[in-house]
């Protein structure tokens, strides 16, 4: 990758940009509320961008193109039949349970539901999980800062850090939003002309299919009946009720990282728009990822730079980077990197946000030191970004020791984010639910996840795949987490009613979505998603 | 809350629509054989222009209603 005066210059006036918005948000953070939760005063539009851009890291980009490479079309999986029905269900069921109680944080929601040693369990967990998915990020740019300048990692991973802890010490929440749309805007126009470009260098769709190094690559659903049928090496139990049903739901319902940007919305139905409005450009990005990788591995001259001789096999993630190289000129080549470096840092910056948020309000404020003024905990939110980010920079050096990055991704939300969703399906949706009980299955779910991963290290249960193995641990937490919580809550005290309005559906009135015009009611977007959705799985079924 | 993120985004990206434009015409042609003979930088770059401008103009008008 050879770059010029005029690449530089457009990474350089991209960095100018994203610090000066940290900057001009300086003078407006006053209270905690502002700085972790932007003041809940954010446009729909805004938040959902937001929504979109915190979960594009350089996992969703990099190690989805190589996914594509690798395994093909089934990939498409992880968009259409995982993530776009936990979208709307967030949106349309669980984002009025969120917003509508005022809670600060994913945990002190449990705090409300369940009681305290719930919320403390599920802090700590999550803040370990955030700051080790951190490091991944700050790995992939230092990485790319490390061909791009031949900066040593070290250097390039403290520089990577440092712009991250500068834009969100400055502007909290608001500007790690405000950057989120930005980059979501710089991300696209980055990676649709290698969409564009790619398909013409292999000759169309037809072509594409032809040059396919098998046939099965051209399809999302045809090989998916039994494990020998995909390179995965899942069947369908395991890909829909593990990654369809628990990872995804998991993930998309639970993970704080992503339901904070729909909590800063200005409003409930802003707030129920904000992963409706995300979902529909996450609908159409395996355009920007997974195409690419599939051009990646059926167009020679990219294919040739992705074998690596000396293993005997294909490097599959550099599918995306090598693609920038091979098609990109000068110029454009410095928007496809822009690109790449504005998904990992909205990737990081997302990590941070949640992380100084839970830290402050479910940890430091509840355990460590209560009853301080407002201003104490603002700052005590900048102080735990920096803590975050350099952490952070000791994970990427974990992230270093992995091979495989989205594995490593899976397993860490096999551990936490999935026996969470049993937690909350139980306490949102069944009114019987006991205080007790959600600690109690929380814990064993986490703790199946342990022993579950422990098995699998030593051999004693076998997958085809990693990934089978993290889609089946996850399916494991989830459903201990889920009879655990059942059991429990049997032979304990169910909570007064009253005390559960706004917290369980049975009990809490709808949001009243009759006064919006139509494409503004969350149930009926959510149902052209799902339709828009269905439609595109029939196509590259 | 804050500014109106339009703004930057609209100048961010008319100054790289005209950056990749200009470049895209002043630089040695033979450089657009890896894009397959498209002078992508021209096009790509006209995108972003008028990407930034719509931008620009939606912010545009916002502050204006927004002043009594």
């Amino acid at each position: 990758m050879h770059l010029q005066f005029v690449d530089y210059t457009i990474i350089v006036i991209y960095f100018g940009f994203v610090l000066g918005i940290g900057f001009a948000l300086r003078g407006r953070m006053k209270t905690s509320e502002d700085f972790f939760l932007s003041g809940r005063s954010i446009p729909g539009w805004i938040t959902g961008l937001a929504f979109m851009s915190a979960n594009l890291g350089a996992l969703e980009v990099m190690g989805h193109a190589a996914n594509a490479a690798k395994y093909g079309m089934f990939v498409n999986h992880f968009y259409w039949l995982a993530a776009m029905p936990a979208m709307c269900f967030v949106g349309v069921f669980m984002m009025p349970f969120y917003y509508g109680s005022k809670v600060r944080s994913v945990p002190e929601f449990l705090r409300k539901r369940y009681d305290e040693k719930t919320r403390t369990l599920n802090a700590f967990s999550f803040a370990v999980m955030t700051l080790l998915v951190s490091g991944i990020d700050l790995y992939a740019m230092a990485i790319l800062f490390q061909r791009l300048l031949n900066w040593p990692f070290w250097t390039s991973v403290v520089a990577s850090a440092l712009v991250v802890a500068i834009y969100i010490y400055l502007g909290g929440l608001t500007s790690s939003i405000y950057n989120e749309v930005l980059q979501f805007f710089l991300i696209v126009f980055g990676f649709l002309p290698l969409a564009i470009l790619g398909l013409k260098a292999v000759g169309g769709f037809a072509g594409l299919q032809a040059k396919l190094p098998n046939a099965g690559y051209a399809h999302t659903w045809a090989n998916i009946w039994s494990a020998n049928m995909n390179p995965m090496g899942i069947n369908w139990f395991g890909t829909i009720f593990g990654l369809g049903f628990v990872l995804s739901f998991g993930y998309w319902c639970t993970d704080f990282l992503v339901v904070q940007r729909g909590l800063a919305a200005k409003d409930m139905a802003s707030a129920q728009r904000t992963p409706l409005i995300a979902a529909v450009p996450k609908m159409f990005f395996p355009l920007m990822v997974i195409l690419p990788g599939l051009v990646a591995i059926s167009y020679e001259p990219v294919r040739q730079l992705l074998w690596d001789p000396a293993k005997n096999q294909f490097n599959y993630n550099q599918a995306l980077p090598a693609m920038l190289g091979s098609l990109y000129p000068s110029g454009l080549l410095g928007i496809g990197l822009t690109a790449l470096l504005a998904s990992f840092m909205s990737g990081m910056a997302g990590n941070v946000t949640a992380f100084n948020t839970v830290w402050t309000f479910d940890i430091y404020q509840t355990h460590i030191n209560p009853g301080k003024e407002d201003k104490h905990y603002l700052n005590m939110g900048r102080i735990a970004t920096v803590f975050a980010v350099l952490v952070g920079i000791a994970t990427a050096f974990i992230v270093l020791k992995f091979n495989n990055l989205m594995d490593y991704l899976q397993l860490l939300f096999a551990f936490f984010n999935a026996p969470l969703f049993g937690t909350f399906l139980l306490g949102m949706f069944w009114k019987r639910t006991s205080a007790h009980s959600g600690f109690w299955g929380l814990l064993s779910g986490i703790l199946a996840a342990v022993g579950h991963y422990t098995l699998y290290h030593y051999h004693k249960i076998n997958y085809p795949s990693d990934m089978a193995a993290n889609f089946y641990q996850a399916i494991v937490a989830f459903v201990v987490c889920f009879v655990v919580t059942v059991v429990v809550t049997f032979f304990t005290e169910p909570r007064k009613e009253e005390e559960l309005v706004g917290l369980v559906y049975s009990l809490t009135p709808r949001p009243k979505t009759a006064h919006l015009p139509w494409y503004e009611r969350p149930g009926i977007l959510a149902i052209i998603i799902l339709a828009m959705c269905t439609v595109l799985n029939i196509l590259f079924w | 809350m804050g500014f109106d993120i339009r703004w930057p985004i609209g100048i961010i990206f008319t100054i790289y629509g005209i950056v990749l434009m200009v470049y895209g015409l002043v630089t040695n042609q033979e450089i657009f054989t890896k894009s397959l003979g498209v002078n992508i930088d021209l096009w790509w770059g006209l995108g972003m222009l008028i990407f930034g401008i719509f931008m620009g103009a939606l912010a545009f008008r916002a502050s204006r209603r927004s002043q009594p």
